[in-house]
């Protein structure tokens, strides 16, 4: 089995947003970084992959910054073999861009199966993975949070409102992964130690500048200030009164 | 040059609830860009309810029947619809999505196909002299960007329970088209469904969440009876701690790694209110909290709150609900 994960560095899910001075952007200063959270569902998946198989290779690919080379060494720790960083140091907002990127390197290079998570908790495109499939030309399945995957044929489960879809896919394949597949692993010591010597090719990447043009990043308007009505199953009764007569919501 | 195509969904032969709130937003962006609205139906046969579309602003429905279009077919719903827009030769402006499991597995596909760029997720349409513009979420709720998209069309999805369906007096012109061509590799073989009548959460109108603070998974009786007392319109949630524990399924995690939800009402019941909670369901109409801790961060974002034991209060919100719809 070969693999390919397609890994994104994203701010941690507590950071406190605040907004750049241009207006646009986050202002990254003091901002954590980390590996995206559903990417993890997708290394780890690759790897138990490859385990089972008992050969094969876990590539993972990074388009970002030069800084993206730690979340790079965050998968290689996990176990992946070897790391692949499409250097560009702005992404655009529009995740055509990025998935144009990528497709034109995972493009005949073998790969039996293509993760990639169900989308970057920081712009939450929820769009790079069935775009890549789309310009790879090879089938997709989305928000897979259960696998089975035997002799060139796959069956995913994916969830929809009110159930769950059974569906069956040709290997090879495009997945984008959901909470849910699997238990990710916590890079272990020798891991970490491992992955200072694996591999990891830097390539400089040109990017387009897409189509969506960005007016603005605001904060999200403030809520109004809550008020406590009251303590206790005494309070109810003015509970569904105000949500009745103030919030006109009963 | 600037209608609007509303790419419309039906489970079971019946067009979902979700596909108004498509159509109505499609309808806003379709008067803001002076065009009118297509809407359209992958189907296996005549949906039922298509004929209530024109009312929510739809001047055409379009219904394409095909054999193996009764359920998803990503591959062969995404490539008739890019070809839909490609034969229309410049007269769509933008195609509309809804933001639901289905829609944001095939924007993606239609978007990469016609070599285009997609907003996903968005809360808010609009146009500036002949460009769609947009706002949608980012960084977990804690911002908004507002995009303008260049070019044309403009492809976004619409995130459930934001755009409210407008009623107009109005019935769309009907038409049946025969689908061609194979469905593609990806194939649904199969829909499990959950227990008959229990409402998604993704989609509930009104949603009452439990966390930590009901101690064990029998507990959950209590909001179930909660939701119960709202006579259908109510799903009940839950926040990742008890989702992790195994108390409840997946598909019920409220938050940024489960689904982000705009309801009407959401009832936050022993639950603190971290961050990743927090984004999920920040955007919801009226927020009522019930937690026993008064400094709980939850209460910052609650527009009501009654501090005490969840166990008291919540038979009581029960009772006095169940009275309302007596
Ligand atoms: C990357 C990441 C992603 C995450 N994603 C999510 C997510 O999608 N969704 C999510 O919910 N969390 C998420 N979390 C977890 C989140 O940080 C919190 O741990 C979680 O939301 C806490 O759940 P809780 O509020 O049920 O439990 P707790 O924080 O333990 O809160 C329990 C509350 O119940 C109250 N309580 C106890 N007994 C009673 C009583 N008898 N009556 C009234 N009140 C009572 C307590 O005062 C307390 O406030 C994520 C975390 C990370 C790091
Ligand atoms: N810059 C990137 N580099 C590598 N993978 C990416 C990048 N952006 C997105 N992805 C992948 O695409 C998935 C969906 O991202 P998005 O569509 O941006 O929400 C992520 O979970 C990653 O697997």
């Amino acid at each position: 089995m070969k693999i390919a994960v397609c890994i994104k560095r994203v701010p941690d899910s507590e950071t406190r947003v605040k907004i750049a001075a241009d207006g646009k952007s986050l202002d990254e200063a003091g901002v954590k970084f980390i590996l995206n959270p559903y990417d993890e569902f997708a290394v780890e998946e690759a790897l138990r992959r490859k385990e089972q198989a008992g050969a094969g290779e876990v590539v993972v690919i990074a388009l970002g910054p030069a800084a993206a080379q730690e979340t790079i060494r965050t998968a290689l720790a996990m176990g992946a073999d070897r790391g692949i960083l499409l250097q560009a140091d702005r992404l655009p907002v529009d995740g055509f861009e990025a998935a144009k990127a990528l497709a034109a390197e995972l493009k005949n290079a073998g790969f039996d199966l293509i993760l990639f998570g169900k989308m970057a908790i920081d712009d939450s495109n929820h769009q790079v993975g069935p775009m890549v499939a789309e310009l790879l030309d090879l089938p997709c399945v989305t928000t897979v949070a259960h696998l089975e995957i035997a002799s060139g044929k796959g069956v995913a489960e994916r969830e929809i409102e009110g159930g769950v879809e059974v569906v069956e896919f040709p290997l090879p394949a495009v997945l984008t992964t959901d909470k849910g597949l699997n238990e990710p692993r916590y890079p272990a010591l020798k891991g970490i130690m491992a992955a200072k010597k694996k591999p990891l090719d830097v390539k400089p990447t040109a990017l387009g500048a897409g189509g969506l043009e960005i007016v603005a990043l605001t904060p999200p308007p403030e809520r109004p200030a809550g008020k406590i009505v009251g303590e206790g199953a005494a309070a109810v009764p003015e509970l569904v009164r105000l949500l009745r007569e103030e919030a006109k919501v009963l | 040059m600037s209608d609007v195509l509303a790419v419309l969904e039906q489970r079971d032969g019946v067009v979902r609830k979700v596909s108004h709130e498509v159509v109505t937003g499609a309808r806003r962006l379709a008067d803001a860009l002076g065009g009118s609205v297509d809407a359209l139906l992958l189907a296996a046969g005549a949906a039922r309810g298509a004929d209530l579309l024109g009312g929510f602003g739809a001047d055409k429905v379009i219904t394409l029947i095909h054999a193996a279009f009764g359920s998803y077919a990503p591959e062969g719903y995404a490539r008739v619809i890019a070809e839909r827009v490609q034969t229309a030769a410049g007269r769509y402006g933008a195609v509309v999505f809804a933001a639901s499991a289905t829609g944001k597995d095939l924007a993606p596909r239609v978007a990469a196909r016609l070599g285009r760029p997609l907003a996903q997720d968005v809360t808010d349409v609009g146009a500036e002299s002949g460009a769609v513009t947009v706002v949608r979420p980012v960084y977990a709720g804690k911002a908004l960007l507002q995009l303008k998209i260049v070019g044309s069309p403009a492809l976004l999805s619409l995130r459930p329970n934001v755009f409210t369906p407008v009623q107009r007096p109005k019935a769309g012109a009907q038409e049946s088209v025969a689908g061609n061509g194979p469905a593609g590799r990806v194939v649904v073989k199969q829909i499990k469904a959950a227990d008959a009548g229990t409402l998604d959460v993704a989609e509930a109108p009104i949603i009452v969440s439990g966390g930590r603070g009901l101690k064990e998974p029998a507990n959950f009786k209590v909001l179930e009876q909660l939701a119960a007392a709202f006579g259908g319109r109510a799903a009940v949630g839950a926040s990742r701690a008890v989702v992790d524990a195994g108390w409840r399924p997946h598909a019920d995690q409220v938050g940024q790694t489960g689904k982000t939800v705009s309801p009407t009402l959401y009832v936050a019941v022993g639950i603190s209110g971290a961050i990743q909670h927090l984004a999920g369901m920040r955007t919801s109409k009226v927020i009522v909290a019930i937690n026993k801790d008064k400094d709980a961060p939850i209460f910052k974002v609650a527009d009501y709150g009654i501090v005490g034991d969840l166990f008291e209060i919540v038979p009581k919100l029960a009772e006095e609900i169940r009275k309302l719809h007596g």
